[in-house]
This record gives structure tokens, sequence and C-alpha cells, in this order.
């Protein structure tokens, strides 16, 4: 400690002494061109995240680069303090925007899903990567200053740094984002900022002294980060990004379940528990055929129970008609109904439906609420859940849950269930169909394809019996009336087989689910 | 000096707060009844007669489920002029319940296994209780789907993760599963036993047992002895026997009857091969039994009450009591009594019971710790999922039973059960240990207990609140079921009927309910009042 004290007082005061010829000036331009790209990078990575998450581009955009200008400002300011070893401070500089710069991505990440002070770590993130990079460009120029003569120095050094800005402005959207990710770039340019600093060990050997530590702290941080990116694969981010294969523009802890948003090949994507649950480019298809055809049964129908769709889809399909009064949707989780009205994709997608003034929104398990709350009937219900792959799931599809559903409806109203695909878990689509009848209910299931789910199955139900409806709305984009009445002939492959009645106490839907689509994955 | 001295005093004086231990727990919580000072009270003995005799025609002594039951057969045979005393605040009995803003859940027996058929008395309350269904194109009864236990049913803790069901099945050998099928078949074999005149050799309740001498040799030895003849040696298959035995019966397989033993198994199956019957349970445990029960009583349930002293005199039995709400000692004149009280109470309480009764201190009663968890939320669980029963294999204990599972909450809050019972052989000597228990050595055993299990545990409770059952269960020992001094103990004493589950030998609500109804039933005789047969 401090032998190691009175060699930076040395070296700090031999240096000024003895101006150093053999410094390898062009090389150090080159350090100028890569700590440009990176420091690029930082910023780019910080607008997109920000946002991906918070939506409003233009907004995330232009604080984050004002925040990044403006701290790279309080950098250059910042760095007249600086004064002897300037050498080595800018090896440990390098180090520190590798460091910060680099984790800047998984820390945003985390903050966002685990905090709720999400924009004071990205400002105070790109506060902290501008301020350091913001010193790094006054230091270089000032270590070369003596090698160099200013008018030479100022034009070259800004040159590479504009240069670098542009290498890193074409590569990221092109090359980085699509084939690594906002998490693994990062941390890249994070080791590239590191390897700067290792380099510069040998270029400014002669300013430095001893380098033999400085060496192993460069090496120690490139490691780190090699480390963060070799073992992306553990990093929950990284590893949704890998099982995604898109990117997660969208990413939270709720209470309830991890609920995740990708982007990619023109479309986006909603996932709650690692488990697709819409794909915007053909979740009109899910959609239309969950509401309308019961609509084609009930077109007066004037209160809607929703059970579950907290993404607001269901609810846009069910404002299309005229006759609807209220909608009351219940869905366990105030994380993802919020999702669904703030996030920017997703409340374009649902057309803004759930902030609808004949939307209530109630967030409670639906089971739990119609066991415990009474109230005047629905005519027409949804019953729209993830599927059963869990008990806590399995318990929405039992006998118990429909007999309550019933409580709650006018003696002709209509029921749809989401009922997984027919032809993947043929017998948990029947299970359904089979408790269903055992709760009392008249079933006629439907299906048709979906391409991101496969083939897709529903089961309208009412307590009276009821004809396959022939007719649907006008104007959607994938039904028509021929379409409507098509979707209830099974083929032979996914025709009705006996299963037992889902039931409280036997769970059987939970082990045949499981069992019928290990075979597909 | 002076300064010295003032020093000294206000060193004193800190020493207190300084001593002030950091609470050992970051929750908070209560010893609750039983009321055991005010049990013991009755030991003193020598309670001067109230200044009046009430008159009534029948006197249930004991508001637990076979005073209760006694009690909703009496007001079901039309009879009105009965009375129920309960010392605890609350009626129930080891049936009891209680609520907070989380949830119900019990205190202590917190299911019932669905009847067959011929259990008319447990099918009469059932379907009274909205839970009975129908009955299905065998005849078999059917149960409404909330009451019966919600899979999944049960998990076990072992190394280090849950495992479901209650049997490892993981890393069983050849052999272990070979004696598990064995010790399942000879079950068969007992199940569908029946004697000449077509009994059961096991039933739920015991009255519809056989006694035919077969069945009977069973209770000379223990189950132990009964699982050694046979060569049951698997350390699987025995510890979950010896679970069996600690959970039903608060004793092991070396102080548990084979015939207790093999009951557990036989009288629960619907047929042989086929599975045990499930479970019938609610949020309350039989607390929700109770609440049924309590509300056909109505009013002629006395709560705080304690008999002091039942005597027979010419015109009746006169029965004191100390009634602890009012502070006054009252007193009754009963055509009938019904004890519905323990054995070692009615010794302190009945006149001459003591030497007319010896038979009655073969009865041990196995203590008990009971503990209700409130937690803030519930643990991570990365391995098999919240069952309704939660076991830790490597525990003295029985470990959890969840209130919220049968009520579908499945996120936030909720609470948990907690058993232990103390299974040492000598009871008394057990009892001291538990008595000697303060709330902080409680909440230490529950939470060492489950630390394995749940090492986040700590954080999420927000409350632990302890039961010390003194006297919870009877043991079902070699040698007692069959005992004709010990089947003697159910025969009235004078006026005076019993009702309680001790006299079956074990404690299970059908046993007490049985034993509510046929002293009932006898009193009714008694009293000359045409009616047929609940039971």
């Amino acid at each position: 400690m401090n032998a190691d004290r009175m060699s930076s007082v040395a070296n700090s005061f031999s240096e000024p002494a003895s101006p150093q010829p053999t410094l390898k000036a062009p090389l150090l331009f080159i350090s100028v061109l890569l700590i440009a790209s990176c420091g690029l990078i930082y910023e780019l990575v910080a607008g997109t995240l920000s946002s991906y998450l918070l939506g409003d581009s233009v907004t995330q955009f232009s604080t984050v680069i004002g925040v990044y200008l403006s701290a790279m400002g309080l950098g250059s300011w910042l760095s007249k303090f600086l004064q002897r070893g300037l050498a080595r401070r800018f090896v440990d500089l390098e180090l520190a925007v590798a460091l910060v710069g680099g984790c800047s991505a998984p820390i945003l990440f985390q903050a966002f899903a685990h905090t709720h002070a999400f924009r004071v770590v990205l400002y105070g993130v790109v506060m902290a990567v501008g301020t350091l990079v913001g010193l790094e460009i006054p230091i270089l120029m000032r270590i070369l200053k003596d090698q160099v003569r200013f008018k030479d120095l100022i034009a070259s050094v800004l040159t590479l740094d504009y240069v670098g800005a542009l290498f890193a402005s074409i590569l990221f959207p092109l090359l980085f984002m699509p084939k690594l990710g906002l998490v693994r770039t990062s941390l890249l340019f994070g080791l590239l900022n590191a390897s700067v600093g290792l380099w510069s060990t040998y270029l400014l050997q002669s300013q430095l002294g001893p380098t033999r530590l400085i060496r192993l702290r460069c090496l120690a941080v490139m490691a780190l980060l090699a480390v963060g990116l070799g073992f992306a694969g553990k990093f929950t981010l990284a590893m949704e990004e890998e099982i995604f294969a898109d990117e997660i523009v969208y990413a939270k802890d709720s209470a309830y379940q991890r609920i995740v948003l990708t982007r990619g090949r023109g479309s986006f994507q909603l996932f709650l528990n690692g488990n697709l649950q819409f794909s915007s480019a053909d979740e009109y298809r899910y959609h239309e055929a969950l509401v309308h055809p019961a609509f084609g049964l009930r077109p007066d129908a004037k209160r809607v129970l929703i059970c579950g769709g907290g993404d607001g889809l269901a609810v846009r399909e069910v404002l299309k008609h005229p006759s609807v009064q209220e909608i009351v949707l219940v869905d366990l989780d105030p994380a993802m109904t919020d999702m669904a009205r703030r996030q920017p994709m997703v409340r374009q997608l649902n057309g803004a439906s759930l902030d609808d003034p004949r939307v209530k929104i109630i967030n409670a398990d639906a089971m739990v609420w119609l066991q415990e709350t009474s109230g005047p009937p629905f005519d027409m219900a949804y019953v729209d859940f993830p599927d059963p792959n869990t008990y806590a799931l399995g318990k929405l599809y039992t006998a118990r849950f429909y007999r309550l559903l019933q409580r709650r409806l006018t003696d002709d109203a209509m029921i749809t269930v989401q009922s997984t695909s027919p032809l993947m878990a043929r017998q948990s689509f029947w299970c359904i169909a089979a408790t269903m009848e055992a709760a009392g209910l008249k079933v006629r299931p439907y299906h048709l394809a979906v391409p991101s789910f496969g083939v897709w199955g529903f089961a309208l139900a009412s307590r009276r019996d009821f004809d396959v409806p022939t007719r649907v709305l006008p104007g959607l984009r994938h039904l028509s009336d021929e379409a409507t009445a098509a979707m209830f002939a099974f083929p032979k492959d996914m025709d009705r087989v006996p299963t037992e009645v889902n039931r409280l106490d036997n769970q059987v839907l939970v082990h045949l689910y499981a069992r019928e689509w290990r075979r597909w994955s | 000096m002076k300064r010295r001295s003032f020093l000294a005093a206000s060193a004193a004086a800190t020493l207190p707060i300084a001593c002030r231990r950091k609470p050992e727990f970051p929750f908070q919580g209560a010893l609750v009844g039983p009321d055991l000072p005010m049990g013991h009270w009755l030991r003193g003995g020598a309670f001067p007669d109230p200044e009046r005799f009430e008159p009534v025609s029948v006197l249930v002594v004991g508001g637990g489920v076979a005073g209760l039951s006694a009690a909703w057969r009496l007001v079901g045979a039309g009879l009105d002029d009965v009375r129920v005393l309960e010392l605890e605040p609350e009626p129930g009995g080891t049936s009891r319940s209680g609520r907070n803003h989380v949830s119900a859940f019990p205190w202590a027996a917190h299911y019932l296994p669905v009847p067959d058929r011929g259990n008319h008395a447990v099918l009469r309350l059932l379907d009274e209780c909205g839970v009975l269904e129908g009955f299905d194109a065998k005849g078999d009864p059917r149960f409404a789907e909330e009451a019966t236990v919600r899979a999944p049913e049960e998990r076990l803790f072992a190394h280090g993760q849950w495992w479901e069901g209650l049997y490892l099945r993981a890393g069983a050998s050849a052999e272990d599963e070979r004696q598990y099928h064995a010790f399942f078949q000879e079950v068969d074999r007992w199940a569908a036993f029946r004697d000449a005149k077509g009994r059961p050799a096991f039933s739920i309740p015991r009255s519809r047992c056989s006694d035919a001498p077969e069945a009977r040799a069973l209770d000379g030895l223990s189950f132990a002895a009964w699982l050694d003849a046979r060569g049951f040696s698997s350390p699987r298959l025995r510890w979950l026997l010896d679970y069996a035995c600690r959970d039903d019966y608060g004793s092991r397989l070396d102080t548990t009857s084979a015939w207790a033993g093999l009951f557990y198994f036989a009288a629960r199956k619907q047929g042989p091969g086929e599975d045990s019957r499930p479970l019938l349970t609610w949020p309350q445990g039989n607390g929700f039994l109770i609440e049924h029960l309590r509300q056909a009583c109505g009013t002629r349930l006395n709560c705080g009450v304690m008999a002091t002293a039942i005597r027979q005199e010419k015109d009746g039995l006169l029965v004191t009591a100390w009634d602890a709400v009012a502070q006054r000692r009252i007193g009754w004149r009963a055509k009938h009594v019904i004890f519905a009280g323990p054995q070692h109470v009615a010794k302190h309480v009945i006149d001459g019971f003591a030497a007319a009764r010896p038979a009655a201190a073969r009865i041990h009663n196995a203590p008990w710790m009971v503990a209700n968890l409130t937690l803030r939320a519930r643990p991570q669980e990365p391995t098999f999922p919240p069952a309704w029963d939660n076991v830790l294999r490597d525990s003295e204990a029985l470990g959890y039973v969840v209130a919220t599972h049968q009520s579908l909450h499945d996120y936030g809050p909720t609470v948990w059960t907690w058993y232990r019972p103390f299974t040492g052989p000598d009871c008394e000597a057990e009892r001291a240990r538990l008595r000697a228990l303060d709330w902080p050595a409680c909440a230490r055993m529950v939470m060492d207990d489950l630390r394995p299990a749940h090492p986040d545990l700590e954080g999420l409770v927000a409350r632990l609140d302890v039961m010390r059952w003194g006297h919870a269960m009877v043991r079902p020992a070699p040698g007692l079921i069959w005992d004709p001094d010990f089947l003697a103990l159910s025969r009235p004493f004078g006026a005076i009927h019993f009702a309680h589950t001790e006299l079956s030998g074990f404690a299970l609500f059908e046993e007490a309910q049985d034993h509510g109804l046929r002293a009932a039933e006898e009193v009714l005789a008694g009293l000359g009042h045409p009616t047929s047969s609940w039971r």
C-alpha cells in the first residue's frame, strides 16, 4: 500500500520532467477510434433499452442523449483536476468505463425487473458512463500533446472520434443488436474498453512505471466481463434471450409471474413464465376466434365477463360489439393489466381497450373472486387463462370453476373457454370439454390455426342447447360466416377421446397436459 | 464518594436497558388455551353447593365432538330440555378452529375420510352441512368437490427437496418396493375380511368392526412386533407406518397395537385393491363440522362453564358447576347426564367413579403441540409445489397443513398449522415436558423444525400462536382396544352415560360422534322416547 503510493508519487513527478519521445502515437489514435465506438454504443444501449422498457422512444432517446452529452461535458471539465500520472489514470479510466458501461445493460434490465426506481438507475448509469467517457479524450489528448503538434492532434483525435461513432452507429442496429442483443453487446464493448486499457499499458509503458499490478487489474476486469459474456446463458435475461430468440424489450417479475415482451421479425410477443401468450403477427386470429362466435349466438349481450385476458386483446374484440355496456375483466396480476395499459406496443395493439370507460379491471384470482363475491349476472363469459401447467392454473379448469362461473351468469349466457391445442394436447382439450359437461354445460368445441401456437382450440358452452354459430360480425380480419361454421368440424386426428373429469381433488388435467406437451418440447 | 455512588446508581439504572435483549424472533405470538389452570383447579376438590339446582332432562358435560353430537341427536329426536356445558370459551374440543384476517385455520383435527355408505351418522351430518351431493349409480355417496382435499394432497421433504406423496419412491430399492406392496396386500387381505355375521375386521366407527378372535388377536402385540414377525424391515415402509401412528395416535410403532396400526389403513380402503378413501377438509379443519353442530345446539350450549361435581341423589343427578363468565356457582338437577369429557376428568367429578372403574386409569393420552403460523407471503418453492399436507421426513413433528389450500387462495398471505405429538413412552413425563415450554421455546421448536425445508421462513412469519394440548389423543396401546374392562367403560354409571372418542381407544371424529349418538340413544331409551337409531 505504502510502497504503491510512493511509486505513484515518484511516477507523477517524473512525468513532466521527461517527455517521452518513444510514445506510439499512431497506435494511440486507434485507441481513440475504439473508445469512441464504445462510448457511443453505451449511449445507444441505454437509449434503446429505455425506449423498449418505457416506451416513447423520442423522449427516451432525447433524454438519454442529453444526459449523456452533458455528463461528457462534466467529465471533460473534471479532467483538468487530474494532473499527475495521466497514463495511469487513463488505464484506470478505461477499466472503469469497461465495468460501468459493459454492465450497463444487465444492470438496467435488473433494475427494471426488481426495483421501482428504474429511471433513477437509468439516468445514474448514463451519467456515470457519460462522465467517464467525457474524461477519456481530454486525458488522451494531454498524453499525446507533447508528441504531436496541436493542430494535428486535434484534427486526428476528433476525426477518429467521429469515425468511431459512425462505425458504432452503423454496426449497432445492423450487427450487434440482432446478433447479440443488448446485454451481450454492452458486455462485449466493456471487454473492448478493458482491452484498450490493457493495450495502453504497453503503449504507455514508459510513463507507467511498474505495470505488473496494472495489467493484472486489466486482466481481472476483462476476465470478469468475459465470464459475464461466456456465462450469459446462466444469466436470466441472456438465457431468456436465447429461449425467446428475439430481443427482450420488457421484462418484469411480478408477484405472480414473469412477464416478458420480445420483439423481432416484424412482430412482438408476450410470454408469461416463458410460455407464449400471443404474437402480434397472428393474435387477431386467436382473439377473433375467442370472442366472436359466442356473439354470433347472443348478438345483444350487454354485460361481459372476461377471466384472464389481461393483455386487453379480447377486450378489444368485445368492444367491437355495440350492444356491450359493461366489461368486467378479472385478471390476477396488476403488473399485467398495467403493462397492457401503459406499454406502448401492447397499448397500440389492444387499441387502449383497457382504458375504455365500459371496462372495469379487477385484479384477483378469478376463481377466488367468483367464489367470494356476488353481483348482477353476466350474459357472456370468456375464460382465457394460460394453459394448465401448474396446479394453481389447473384449478381454473375444474368442474368447480365452471359451476362457480355459472352462478354469475344469466341462464342463457354463452361461455367461451380457451382450451389448449386439440392436436398437440388432444386429451387435455377433450378433458376440458368433458369437465364443462360434468358441470352441467352443453359444449361445442371448435378450433383454428394460429401459426405461432399451432392448431388451437376453444370450447363454446351454455346451460341451454344451442346450434353452431353461423354468423359473425362483418369486417373481421380472419373470421367470416363460412370460416366460423367450419371451425366446429373436427378432423379425425383431433376428434373426441374419452377422458376423466378434471376436479379439484384429482387435477387430472395438469398431469395430462404435462404428459402430452412433453412430446412436443 | 457521592459522585461515585451516583455513577453506580445510574449504571444500575441503565443495566436493565442494556440487558434487554433484541427479541429472538421478528414476529409475535402467544400461548393460547386450553385453560390449563381452570382444568387443573378441578383436582382441588371440595366445592360448596350452589344456592339452587335448576331442573333439566339431560345435561351434557363437555362440548367437544362427542358432547355436541349427543346434543345434536337429542335435539334431532325432538328433545328440547337439554343443556351442554363446555369448560372452554369455544366448543369443539380437539376439533376447535380459529380465524384471523388471513384465513380460518384448525387448532387440531383437520380432516374426515369420506364415509362409506354404511356410516349413516357421518353421512347424515355431511348431508345437513351440504357436503353430501348424492349417491352414484353404485349407491356410493358423492361429495362436493370443494370439500374434498384439493390436489396435490401430500408432499414429503427429504434429501433437501419436496417430493409428491408421503412414501418416498425416489431411491427405493427393489426390496423396499416389494415390502411396500406386500404390506398393502396384507392390508387388502384385512380389508376383505368378513366374519360369520358379515362384519368387516376394520371399519369406521369401530362399533361396526368384527370381534372375531383372529382380528382381536392383532391387539395382543405391538405394530412393530407384527411387522417384525412378517419381515417388514424396509426403513421407508417403517417410516411411513410410524408416521401414521404418530399422526393418528400420538404413539410409535412399538407403543401402538397392531390392530390399531392395521385399522388406520384397512378401515379407510374403499375396497380390497382400491385406493384409500379421499379426505374431506375445510380451511378451518373439522371446525367446519363443529360450527354445524353448534348451530344445532343453539342456546343450549353454555361455554365457560365447568362441571365440578356430579352425584346421584334420590330425585336425580345433582350437578355442580362453576360459571367462569359470570363468576358464580350454579347447579342442575338432571334426569340423565351424558358425561362427554375424558375419563381422567370423570374421576375428579363423578362421585364414586374412581373406585368403581379402575380400568379408566389404563387410558393414556398423548400431549400435542399445535402451532398456527400466519405468513405474510409464501416461501420460494423450487421443487414439488405446496400441497395441503406438507411433511418433513427427518422430523419429530408431523409437518404442516396449509389452511388456504382448500379455500383456493394460492397467492399472498396464508396460515400454516404445524403439528407435533409428544410420543415418548411415558405420557405423564411428556406432558410435564410440554407444560414447561414457554412461548419462545415453542416458537424455537417450530422454526427449527421447518428451517431445513424453508430457510427463508422466519422473515415471512407475521405471527406464531401455539396451543399446548395436554391430553390430545388416546393412545391405542397393545391390549387396550379389546380389553373387556376398558370396553365396559362405555356402559352407563347409574344415570350417567359416557361419550368420548377415548372409549374407542383412539381419537377420531367418527368415534366421538358414534359414542355421542350411542349415549344419546341410551338416554332417549331411558326417557321412553320412541326413536330409531341414527348409527
